[in-house]
């Protein structure tokens, strides 16, 4: 068990966000947190990533409680994120700081490659687009070699195309590097393409009201019934008929 | 430039047609610093001008930068200083004219004291700003990576407010020049504010008021278009408008 909430509750003033949130995520495991605008994901996904303090409870990783952000677990935003006066392999170096020069130019070097931005090593983000953006502030973030990655709706601001070859990208990714990821959506069909299970939360104030296995090998297929009756499931276990 | 000319053309007509002013002409006026570099007055006080430019402006960047970082990032010391701020921003920088006498006597240290007040307020509060303005998101990542709070400042703060700093301090670049010719009005025996009172105070030499005008407006230009060139530096140009 990599990932521990120890009965997760947030209080924003009055406003209860977040209730007895209770959950474990093993490691090299994919974990989709899905839930309606508003219902406190990002919240929960700060609060492992150290960013916020919940009110109560607390969460742990391999049995030591968070107290605050942590190079060995890397926060990716949407593709704001990335620094925008550092060029690409600045970008990608950043966390590196404390390498020595050789070690910094050869895992920048694996990571332009990885995330396929050969020839835009000198580029500024402004020069790129949002999904080169974005694949910039994946490298970023595994460059430093973390255990996990917390990703914010990460896909959230592409067109609906690079969204797609993202997914796939991350998924490779994902397979090759054997990360612990937590990804946070709005967007059913993004979890249960991406995740080994989903976590699926009610609205404000966000508790878990179930987790759904997804048993289905990767790649999957789209078109696959047992996909198909999955994310049914969980459009039904959100309160909505899957017909427009 | 054909604002320029049309300007300049302006400017020789309404002379022509107004016999008894004491206005020069262009030409005079051409004449006039043509005098002054003879006598070797031109340079002189152009360096005298810059120089003391140059110390006041730059004391108060070494002060207000690293000050408005550091209140930019602290809730707590922006909320106790910034009110002290606000009320010392709307005094003219020429109200602190005896002031400045008083403490640094008649000279250089006044003149500099007055540009170095004159710039530091607006400057510090333009930082405070800038840090205010700067992503959250950047701030977050800079911590996620491990950074300790000076380096930080050095790798996240510093570079995400560089392109709006660089703006404030071209503004109160801009304030510095306006402030140094006024206080060569007073405090100093050259420069080219001292050159305009002199003029005429000794004698009623309006060309070379004229002049002394005309080169305090082409140094300030020439001192605006020599800060726009940081503005094209590759790691700031994000944070402008696509050309």
């Amino acid at each position: 068990m990599k990932v521990h909430f120890d009965s997760i509750g947030m209080r924003f003033g009055g406003v209860r966000v977040l209730d007895d949130i209770n959950l474990s995520v093993n490691a090299g495991e994919f974990v989709c947190i899905l839930g309606p605008s508003g219902c406190g994901k990002s919240t929960l996904l700060n609060i492992v990533g150290g960013f916020v303090t919940p009110t109560e409870g607390r969460v742990t990783i391999d049995g030591e409680p968070v107290t605050g952000p942590d190079p060995r677990r890397i926060f990716v935003f949407q593709e704001r994120g990335v620094f925008p006066w550092l060029t690409v392999e600045e970008n990608i170096g950043f966390g590196l700081f404390r390498q020595k020069d050789d070690e910094k130019r050869a895992r920048i070097a694996r990571y332009v490659q990885l995330v396929g931005l050969q020839g835009f090593e000198r580029s500024y983000p402004r020069e790129l687009s949002g999904g080169m953006k974005q694949r910039l502030e994946v490298a970023r973030a595994l460059a430093v070699d973390p255990d996990v990655l917390y990703l914010d709706e990460p896909f959230g601001a592409l067109d609906s195309i690079t969204r797609l070859q993202m997914r796939r990208e991350l998924l490779r990714i994902w397979q090759a590097e054997r990360k612990t990821i937590l990804f946070v959506t709005h967007d059913i069909e993004e979890s249960v393409q991406l995740a080994d299970r989903v976590v699926v939360l009610s609205a404000r104030p966000g508790r878990v009201r179930r987790v759904v296995d997804v048993n289905l090998a990767h790649p999957r297929d789209l078109s696959d019934p047992r996909y198909i009756a999955l994310r049914d499931e969980i459009f039904g276990e959100i309160g909505l008929a899957h017909q427009i | 430039m054909l604002g320029i000319a049309v300007a300049v053309a302006a400017w020789q007509l309404a002379v022509a047609a107004s016999p008894r002013t004491l206005v020069p002409t262009p030409w005079q006026t051409l004449r006039a610093i043509g005098e002054l570099a003879e006598k070797g007055l031109l340079v002189r006080y152009v360096v005298a001008s810059l120089f003391r430019v140059t110390w006041g402006y730059l004391a108060a960047v070494a002060v207000a930068v690293p000050a408005g970082v550091t209140l930019g990032l602290s809730r707590r010391g922006d909320s106790a200083v910034n009110p002290i701020l606000q009320i010392l921003r709307p005094i003219s920088p020429l109200a602190w004219i005896p002031i400045g006498i008083l403490w640094f006597g008649v000279g250089d240290a006044a003149a500099i004291f007055l540009i170095f007040l004159a710039s530091v307020l607006p400057l510090t509060t333009a930082t405070v700003e800038a840090v205010h303005n700067l992503e959250g998101v950047h701030l977050a990542a800079g911590r996620n990576f491990g950074l300790s709070h000076a380096e930080l400042v050095r790798s996240v703060v510093v570079p995400g407010i560089l392109p709006q700093l660089i703006v404030a301090m071209r503004i109160t670049l801009g304030i510095a020049w306006l402030v140094v010719v006024a206080a060569e009005m007073i405090a100093v025996n050259s420069g080219l504010g001292f050159l305009i009172v002199d003029a005429r105070n000794a004698g009623n030499r309006y060309d070379l008021v004229v002049a002394g005008m005309v080169l305090i407006g082409l140094i300030g230009i020439g001192l605006d278009l020599l800060m726009r060139r940081l503005e094209r530096l590759p790691s700031v140009r994000w944070g402008y408008a696509a050309e």
